[in-house]
């Protein structure tokens, strides 16, 4: 028995720690951003935590099973002994303790990592803001500053936070650009929000990672985080585009499609974003920075309604 | 006249499920002409269709958890090789159409056919006989649980060959399971499905929490009741408490699929957000419904082999307890990424941490129940020690997906497939495996063979963590759960090594196919023999009586002085079986075929209900309704045993005692 765990335990042991030190080109253990830069800590300091209790629990199962074997006669043997309160007060503590540290830390980043909430970054740089709508089976990304929208290409300067509204006109999906933290849902007919930056410049894999059916697979994005120059130089790029998306075209965007290519539209119908949400809700939007309802004027208000 | 069914639903295009079908009908064939050549059709009917004693219920429920088993398993490894070849441009050999159909088969059989099912099985050969009563409090309604959740089996395998199944996923998430994302009949045999077998497990909890709470023998205080016992009547409480939630849930959705209403739709003010939260009342629980009865068993065989009795009984009872509770306020952990603020997230990030508090409690308590006594590398412990390694690391990893910052980045990725595959594999399949390996002597009366059993556990064991480490660090690198296809280079290697942990998981499991029939091969030697009732020295009731037990279990109903009775007894010398006493006539229920019926009937009407075949599904209902009057209506249900054939029967098995007394 002891042969032939031991060198599995160390083998575990070797993977387990690989993973935290040498797994540096992993996704998320190389994040790019000050986003997962405090995620990845997160989930390092959390997880050295929890093995003060595991790695002594796994030694101890292997070494009192083989300790008091059956054939192992000297050591000594208690047929009726099966309490003890020290041993019970130290079984509840120790693990109390360490999920107390927890609760600490988790109410701590539950509020610096809030989504919603924006980055400290933004005090000193002023935003940039993108709209998203997670279709059947592409991202739309409308940038309402500029005017512009692209599919499955979503560019930003790099070291400026970037506040993305999203939101969808299909099923749901989840936002994720991994190497950049936080993901969250897209729905029909909600605001959700997602505060990132990106702190190296690259180019990221974007993906949606809640399953929504049949072209979910390729439902992919590039996200560029770009200098400053190279942000400009693309936005004038888009601008130059032939196509531009507004209501009469939006609905063949909308519609089903599978590894959808990059596309780049040098104008995006203006409210298109608040269109789409509102569509779901009897023409009405909820402002989130007042926390009032508007209602929005648009020629997409009936086209999906049933009433 | 058929509804929505023509013959293009047949789906003779698809080579895999033909050569599936013609399988299943050669297999089905043999199974049918070996019954027939062999004449045990009266048999089978008679004492194994139509019983209504807990203990044949318990064993077909295992007989189906393992065709369950083989069919989930079939999913699993054909989804491990799909993404195995899917990379670079190669499509697979699954397009998204049936890949989408096999995840969400997976999920679905696995957990309410296999885990459920086998748990099911469990508690119904060993509750009754654990605490000294003669069956269960509502025998026929048992053989209806029993019924509901086999046709519903049926059920989605017929799915395989007429129509398709659900491509959306195990829970199924609306608005994609709506009409107007999924039209076909896929999410509406999973509706039926899940729903009717719903029906059966919701019985099975009001009938096990009954019998636990009125039918212990005399002097058996709660806190006397064996571990076992405890866990299965918390089980039995989250099953009353969070079944009827996933019923309205499937309900909701099932009147937006046939009614166009909208509960959940994107649009006519539906609310997808609300499923969530419905399904995750009852699917948070649910886990701990399939975990707390292997507690419960690890603890029974830990004692048993570690020859002392467990560690912290009453911290044991209690941390079990607090996990019931626990579990009913933590299900947004499922879905911290919809938007919810922090502080939201936060309780129930918290909330979710604190179960880890018991748990671990549990683990030591098994830990020190080893700790200074003489234990037994029996094969069912070496599942016992694997399963404490494995589950603790599983744990670990749910605590991290409960931080909701670090969720953030570890959602929906295949972290979390490893994760609930480490707790579910490690913890759930691990534990009741080994108390098959355990209890198989006590329900058959010859034991199962060793050597095949730990070859079992060794190609489990280290299959495991073939299969699911990698995905641990795929998750850590970001590819998401669900995915058909991907040109990631970096993902690649780790697939390949998932697959080969899930060649030797498959290789575990003929292992474990050996073992049943090296065992049955086997069953009359000596060594294999299971005389007294007693093979492994063992502390609780259900040890005092023969191997297998008599139809009514008890001859004379034990009396339990302390924890532990039949240890106790066995010590005291006390004859806890009462030999050769002055019998009385023993009263017992009546076998019946309502149950099935009722099951037959149910099928008809869920089939029918899948296809909008409406006159077929009225004949369902109306022949479900008139079974259960024609049932209510019989007051010929029970009978007594006579003492002199009670006597004949006991006085036998004490010759078989006394025969292996002199042996030994």
């Amino acid at each position: 028995m002891k042969k032939k765990i031991l060198p599995r335990l160390s083998s575990l042991l070797c993977l387990s720690s690989a993973f935290l030190l040498a797994g540096c080109d992993w996704a998320l253990l190389d994040p790019k951003g000050t986003v997962g830069v405090q995620e990845k800590s997160l989930i390092l300091t959390s997880t050295y935590a929890m093995l003060l209790v595991v790695i002594p629990v796994i030694v101890l199962t292997l070494l009192f099973a083989w300790q008091y074997r059956q054939s192992n006669t000297s050591a000594e043997y208690l047929p009726k002994w099966s309490h003890s309160n020290k041993i019970e007060v130290v079984i509840w503590v120790v693990p109390s303790l360490i999920i107390l540290f927890l609760a600490v830390l988790t109410y701590q980043t539950c509020h610096s990592l809030d989504p919603y909430r924006p980055l400290e970054e933004e005090a000193n740089v002023k935003p940039i803001h993108v709209e998203v709508v997670a279709l059947d089976w592409k991202w739309l990304f409308i940038y309402p500053d500029e005017g512009i929208a692209t599919v499955n290409q979503v560019a930003f300067p790099v070291n400026t936070p970037v506040d993305f509204r999203i939101t969808s006109d299909a099923v749901m999906n989840s936002f994720f650009i991994p190497q950049l933290g936080s993901q969250i849902y897209a729905m029909a007919g909600m605001q959700t929000q997602l505060h990132l930056v990106a702190n190296t410049a690259g180019n990221y894999l974007g993906e949606s990672a809640n399953f929504s059916g049949r072209g979910f697979s390729d439902m992919r994005f590039r996200a560029l985080a770009l200098s400053n120059d190279d942000y400009a130089a693309w936005i004038q790029k888009v601008k130059a585009a032939s196509e531009q998306l507004d209501n009469s075209n939006y609905p063949k965007l909308a519609a089903p499609s599978e590894a959808n290519p990059v596309e780049y539209f040098s104008h995006a119908e203006p409210g298109l974003f608040d269109q789409i949400v509102a569509k779901y809700n009897n023409g009405m939007v909820m402002d989130k920075s007042t926390g009032k309802m508007l209602h929005v004027q648009s020629a997409m208000s009936d086209m999906n309604m049933k009433e | 006249m058929l509804g929505k069914l023509s013959w293009s639903d047949i789906p003779i295009d698809v080579p895999i499920l033909v050569g599936t079908f013609a399988g299943a009908a050669i297999a089905g064939l043999a199974v049918l002409g070996l019954i027939t050549y062999y004449g045990k059709w009266g048999y089978l009917w008679k004492e194994w269709l139509t019983s209504v004693d807990h203990k044949r219920l318990g064993v077909m429920y295992i007989v189906l958890a393992l065709v369950a088993l083989f069919r989930g398993f079939a999913d699993a490894i054909m989804m491990r090789s799909q993404l195995a070849l899917a990379y670079a441009g190669n499509p697979g050999y699954l397009p998204p159409h049936h890949y989408d159909q096999i995840f969400s088969a997976h999920g679905t059989i696995m957990i309410f056919f296999m885990a459920m099912a086998f748990m099911t099985g469990l508690m119904n050969v060993i509750v009754p006989l654990q605490i000294g009563a003669r069956d269960v409090a509502f025998p026929f309604l048992n053989s209806l649980s029993f019924w509901m959740t086999t046709i519903s089996f049926v059920l989605i395998n017929v799915s395989l060959f007429i129509g398709e199944f659900s491509q959306c996923g195990w829970l199924a998430y609306p608005p994609l399971s709506e009409q107007q994302f999924s039209p076909g009949v896929g999410v509406d045999y999973y509706i039926w499905a899940v729903q009717l077998s719903g029906v059966g497990t919701l019985l099975t909890g009001v009938n096990f929490f009954t019998t636990i709470v009125k039918m212990r023998a005399p002097g058996m205080t709660f806190m006397k009741m064996p571990v076992f016992t405890w866990t299965i009547f918390c089980t039995s409480v989250l099953i009353m408490l969070s079944f009827p939630i996933l019923t309205v849930a499937l309900g909701l959705l099932g009147l937006d699929r046939y009614l166009g209403m909208h509960f959940f739709t994107n649009d006519g003010g539906g609310n997808q957000m609300l499923y969530l939260s419905v399904i995750w009342g009852w699917g948070h629980p649910e886990v701990y419904i399939l975990v707390l009865p292997a507690f419960g068993a690890f603890s029974e065989i830990t004692q048993t082999f570690s020859r002392k009795p467990l560690f912290g009984y009453n911290t044991m009872v209690y941390a079990t307890c607090s996990i019931m509770v626990l579990s009913m306020v933590v299900w947004l952990h499922h879905f911290f990424t919809m938007g919810a603020g922090a502080n939201v997230n936060t309780f129930f990030g918290i909330m979710t941490m604190i179960i880890a508090i018991p748990t671990g409690v549990k683990i030591f308590n098994w830990l020190f129940t080893m700790y200074k006594g003489r234990v037994e590398f029996h094969a069912t412990m070496y599942w016992v020690i694997g399963f404490m390694i494995t589950f603790t690391i599983g744990g670990m990893t749910g605590v991290m997906l409960a931080i909701p910052a670090a969720d953030f980045v570890l959602h929906n990725s295949l972290f979390v497939i490893a994760h609930f595959h480490n707790v579910i594999i490690g913890g759930v399949y691990f534990g009741y495996v080994a108390a098959m390996n355990f209890w198989f002597p006590k329900a058959f009366g010859f034991k199962l063979n060793e050597a095949w059993g730990k070859r079992a556990f060794w190609l489990w064991f280290v299959g495991f963590y073939f299969a699911f480490m990698p995905l641990y660090v795929l998750g850590f690198e970001g590819m998401t759960r669900r995915m058909n296809h991907y040109d990631n280079p970096e993902w690649y290697p780790w697939l390949l090594v998932a697959e080969a942990g899930a060649v030797m998981i498959a290789l575990g499991i003929v292992c474990q196919l050996t073992q049943l029939y090296v065992s049955i091969r086997d069953r009359n030697l000596a060594e294999n023999r299971d005389l007294t009732g007693d093979p492994w020295n063992a502390r609780t009731l259900e040890w005092s009586t023969s191997s297998p037990p008599p139809f009514y279990n008890f001859a004379v109903v034990p009396v339990v002085h302390d924890l532990d009775a039949f240890a106790h007894d066995k010590e005291a010398g006390i004859d806890t079986r009462a030999a050769g006493s002055n019998y009385q006539p023993i009263h017992m229920p009546k076998n019946t075929a309502a149950g099935f019926f009722i099951g037959m009937f149910s099928l008809i009407l869920g089939f029918a209900a899948v296809w909008w075949i409406w006159w077929l599904a009225a004949v369902g209902l109306i022949g479900v309704i008139a079974t259960v009057i024609a049932r209510s209506s019989n007051n010929d249900v029970d009978y007594y045993v006579p003492a002199s054939e009670v006597a004949r029967i006991e006085n036998e098995h004490t010759r078989n005692l006394l025969a292996a007394q002199a042996a030994e």
